[in-house]
């Protein structure tokens, strides 16, 4: 554990408050200079239930949670079940100090609520004798006294946020810049009093530790977002003005941060009665001339799969999101898996031809976004991002420059009204909107519903080139190989274009870690941890899911000795993808798989590897699995 | 200026205009109701000012989904039960276009019956005509949710223990602000129920009886028919809701007692459509969504200017 970085955990219940407080401090961190990651877990519950927010500050560029944490805040449950007494489901109130205990590092400290905290409760907890032995120090504060006496009770995160900055040393003013943006009048002063005080009252303590708010700058402004964030504000950027969909944790962050957004924009959201119909009117949209999206997680995309494969087929082009969440069905709501990868790829009967990727961080779920909608509107084909609940909810510091971008509206392979003048017509003078000359890359034009001279019939049947039903055998050979021949087209677009794919470590490593989506940013800490310690490995985080990154796949499976596959579900399913794709490496590729609810973190990834190269007899101490090569 | 001229063009529109000079041809079995909605249509769409490409008419899944493979406008045969959400949100994304969305007994009440419910409670501007045959026709005669509690066919043999869905009261319940049912047996009435329909600024639902004699075996289903408007057996306040409500239980009921009503049974002109409610909120553009694409002068906001919230 290093000691330059902050790790903070604000711990409550829901309902507590902890989102915006954190939010804000981190914030705060970010305007001093440092680089910021937030980690957020909570339960699949409004109110009550154990929840914190981990904030990783540090003056050096940080990709992922840190391993464990340095500094408690443990504000208590106020909003617990039987606050007195021990329920069936244990002291409630308690669990944001007892229950956090076991990841705290060594050294670190404690604050806690004593006003709402039963003094003998906590000595129940043998804290005294526990920070002995790992070294942490202890600082019970009466926050909700504080609270109480300027302003009201929940104001304890405030006091909560004024004792911890007085403990690390770290100066109020963005603090307090960031609360009279949010807040005013009496609440604002009685705000500000208390965090004040908080802060005062630190100087009568008898500290005893050494953490210290870490020291950074940044060159340029800088802005806090999460992967839920990116992802919209990539759509918006790409010119999207058109949302339907249903509530389902967690793709609502991206549903609702563009239905607040749209109508401010020209833009149609809409929340409709099932996914299904959610899909659905993306289809209608798109087809009507919008760029249209929708999205759900596991269960909703499920309800998907018709309207997807309607898409498909009748060449409409939309983007889906695919939030993923731990599964089987209902699974664990609020908990991160990368469960969903086949489901993705292949759900929809027939043949599927569609796009998918899985960005690894935020400022990838931006681009890849930007991305999806101009290859489906230029391709005619259905673009999916998949991502899950870590990437969704995790903020992080990105460059605010990074956004000063064109927008890219453009509806893509769509012909004008005077481009249909001189486009082929049959004899009823319908549009050959899927006619059998002019398909450049697989790519048949497309007329917009009420303009002149574009009339055609959609259909999710098999159908001739304006559109009428059809079974005819050379028509459908025909049809079906244009639409499957986009894929090498789009594969071989992005390989001339920058590549989605991003790598670390040095090139001539030895052993490969291979992942995707959001595993990529743990992953790429315990690289530079590895190789820190004198290990000889590398990383790839894989984006291109479908049509796969092959050609850098190879390459980079080529170079090492053994490969790891690291991913967040207990079935490899990206390995399977691979070695499925490539039609080899069934020897050389090894998996490293964790489906507890809870992402990777870089010391597991790194005791894995050693496990691993020691010949991996030793259990791992985390909750993975390694799973080794065929043949091994 | 408008990227799409098709729409408000106000020429005399031929009503010959939406039959497919080349193929194809309707493969529906001879004697099949829904001949009769295509026709009725045709004749309906020139006399509300309509040109062929101005017009979507979205289908689902059945015999009746075909109805847009011999209409010649703009069609989308989405998949079983789904033309609703589909036309939906064409007529969001560009509310110039006439928006006829279609599809059978099967797949508007049952497999599709949730988007029935919303879009009717929505009140969305367009036209949704059930081809209501009381059964299956497509998969080959199965029991559908209009059938006669009763009904024999393959998969229910000893014949169905469920009533039939009331149609008429459930549109009224959940919201359409026109209601009305015709049959294939009236053609004149049918093609004056449409051009209604259409010109209403709201959800109309048109149950449109089409009798489907390969498997309810008789082609003379709906004869002899009744308009409750003409007869003077029937007086109710169609802009009343509780007439209007028991109206239609009468009709429902009815007709599996071999008496076939027909008529208008429900309008209210004042419910603003979903389109109006949404606009005045501030949530639907002026400009439609799809023109704004076409329009190389158009501003498009960017998310750079959003940022500030998170510095
Ligand atoms: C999801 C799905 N389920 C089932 C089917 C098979 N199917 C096609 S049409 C149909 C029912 C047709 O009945 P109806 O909707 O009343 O239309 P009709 O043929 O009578 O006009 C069924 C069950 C399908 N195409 N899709
Ligand atoms: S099966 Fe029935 S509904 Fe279908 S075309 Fe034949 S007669 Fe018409
Ligand atoms: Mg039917």
């Amino acid at each position: 554990m290093t000691t330059d970085e902050l790790i903070w955990r604000i711990a409550g219940g829901s309902g507590d408050g902890i989102d915006s407080t954190s939010q804000n401090f981190a914030k705060a961190l970010m305007r001093s200079g440092l680089d910021v990651f937030t980690h957020r877990h909570y339960p699949s519950r409004i109110r009550g239930g154990h929840t914190y927010v981990e904030i990783r500050a540090a003056g050096h560029d940080v990709q992922s949670r840190g391993d464990g944490y340095n500094f408690l805040l443990a504000l208590g449950d106020s909003f617990a079940r039987n606050p007195q007494d021990e329920a069936y489901y244990g002291n409630e109130e308690l669990k944001p100090l007892s229950e956090n205990l076991d990841d705290l590092n060594e050294g670190g400290i404690i604050v806690y609520d004593e006003g709402l905290l039963d003094e003998d409760d906590v000595a129940e907890l043998d804290l005294e004798a526990r920070a002995e032995e790992n070294g942490w120090h202890v600082y019970p504060v009466d926050l909700r006294d504080l609270a109480k006496e300027h302003g009201r009770e929940v104001m304890r995160n405030t006091a909560g946020v004024g004792v911890t900055a007085g403990l690390i040393g770290m100066d109020l003013a963005h603090i307090e810049d960031l609360m009279e943006d949010a807040m005013s009048g009496d609440v604002l002063e009685a705000n500000l009093q208390i965090l004040q005080e908080a802060y005062e009252m630190v100087d009568e303590f008898d500290t005893s530790h050494d953490l210290t708010v870490p020291e950074g700058s940044h060159e340029t402004e800088q802005a806090l977002l999460s992967g839920s964030n990116a992802i919209a504000y990539g759509a918006i950027d790409a010119g999207c003005r058109f949302i339907s969909g249903y509530p389902m944790t967690p793709w609502t962050d991206v549903f609702t941060i563009l239905s607040q957004n749209f109508p401010d924009m020209g833009g149609v959201a809409e929340q409709v009665e099932d996914e299904i119909a959610a899909a659905a009117l993306a289809v209608g949209a798109s087809h009507a001339g919008a760029k249209a999206m929708s999205g759900s997680s596991g269960g909703g995309f499920a309800l998907m799969s018709e309207p997807l494969g309607l898409a498909e087929m009748t060449e409409t082009p939309i983007v889906l999101l695919e939030a993923m969440r731990a599964g089987p069905s209902t699974g664990m709501p609020t908990k991160p898996e990368q469960g969903d990868l086949e489901h993705v790829l292949y759900t929809s009967q027939g043949d599927s031809s569609r796009v998918v990727f899985a960005p690894g961080n935020v400022e990838e779920a931006y681009e890849q976004t930007r991305i999806a909608f101009e290859i489906a509107y230029d391709y005619q084909i259905p673009a999916i991002i998949v991502y899950d609940q870590k990437l969704s909810g995790e903020n992080t510091n990105v460059d605010v420059e990074f956004f000063d971008r064109e927008p890219a509206p453009d509806l893509g392979s769509t012909l004008t009204e005077d481009e249909l003048k001189e486009a082929a017509h049959d004899a009823s003078g319908k549009f050959e909107r899927f006619g059998y000359d002019d398909n450049e890359r697989g790519v048949s034009q497309r007329s917009i519903p009420g303009q002149q001279g574009g009339r055609y019939l959609a259909t999710g049947n098999e159908h001739s080139p304006v559109g009428h039903i059809s079974e005819d055998p050379d028509n459908r050979v025909f049809q079906m190989e244009r639409r499957l021949e986009k894929l090498e087209h789009i594969r071989d677009d992005l390989d001339e274009g920058e590549t989605n794919q991003t790598y670390v470590g040095p090139d001539d490593a030895d052993y490969g870690l291979i992942t995707w989506g959001s595993s990529q940013g743990a992953v790429f800490e315990a690289v530079s941890r590895l190789n820190d310690e004198g290990h000889s490995v590398k990383a790839i985080g894989v984006s291109d899911m479908m049509p796969l990154a092959e050609d850098e796949l190879v390459e980079f499976i080529e170079s090492v000795d053994e490969a790891m596959v690291v991913e967040m579900n207990a079935t490899a399913q990206f390995r399977g993808l691979i070695q499925k794709e490539l039609g080899r490496y069934g020897e050389k590729l090894t998996s490293l798989l964790k489906y507890n609810g809870n992402p990777f973190e870089p010391a597991e990834i790194v005791e894995s590897y050693e496990i691993r190269l020691d010949g991996g007899a030793a259990e791992p101490s985390a909750q993975v699995r390694i799973e080794p090569a065929a043949g091994d | 200026m408008s990227a799409f001229n098709a729409i408000g063009d106000d020429r005399e529109i031929d009503r010959d205009e939406y039959t497919p000079s080349v193929e194809p041809q309707p493969t529906w079995c001879p004697g099949c109701g829904d001949f009769s909605v295509l026709k009725a249509l045709k004749q309906a769409l020139p006399e509300v000012g309509r040109n062929p490409e101005e017009v979507l008419c979205v289908t689902g899944i059945g015999c009746s989904g075909k109805l847009n493979s011999y209409l010649d406008s703009y069609g989308f045969h989405t998949i079983h039960g789904r033309s609703l959400p589909v036309a939906r949100a064409a007529k969001l994304a560009n509310p110039g276009l006439e928006v006829i969305a279609a599809g059978g007994d099967g797949d508007g009440y049952g497999i599709g019956g949730n988007h029935f419910i919303h879009s009717a409670r929505e009140n969305h501007d367009m036209t949704y005509i059930v081809f209501n045959n009381e059964v299956f026709g497509l998969t080959k005669g199965q029991t559908s949710p209009t059938s006669p509690k009763g009904h024999k066919s393959k998969t229910q043999p000893s014949g169905s223990a469920k009533d039939p869905l009331r149609p008429l009261s459930m549109s009224l319940t959940a919201g359409s602000s026109y209601v009305a049912r015709t049959a294939a047996v009236n053609p004149n009435q049918a093609k004056e129920i449409l051009v209604e329909a259409m010109e209403h600024d709201g959800f109309a639902h048109v149950d449109f009886l089409t009798q489907c004699p390969t498997w309810n075996k008789d082609a003379r289903q709906y004869v002899p028919y009744v308009d409750v408007q003409e007869s003077d057996d029937y007086d109710f306040d169609i802009t009343d809701r509780r007439e209007a409500a028991e109206m239609m239980y009468e009709t429902e009921s009815a007709l599996y007692e071999g008496e076939v009503l027909t008529g208008r049974y429900y309008v209210d002109e004042d419910r603003p459509s979903y389109q109006e409610e949404k606009r005045a909120l501030g949530e639907l553009p002026d400009e439609p969504v799809a023109e704004r694409y076409f329009d190389d002068d158009a501003e498009w906001e960017r998310s750079y200017d959003l940022l500030e919230r998170h510095t």
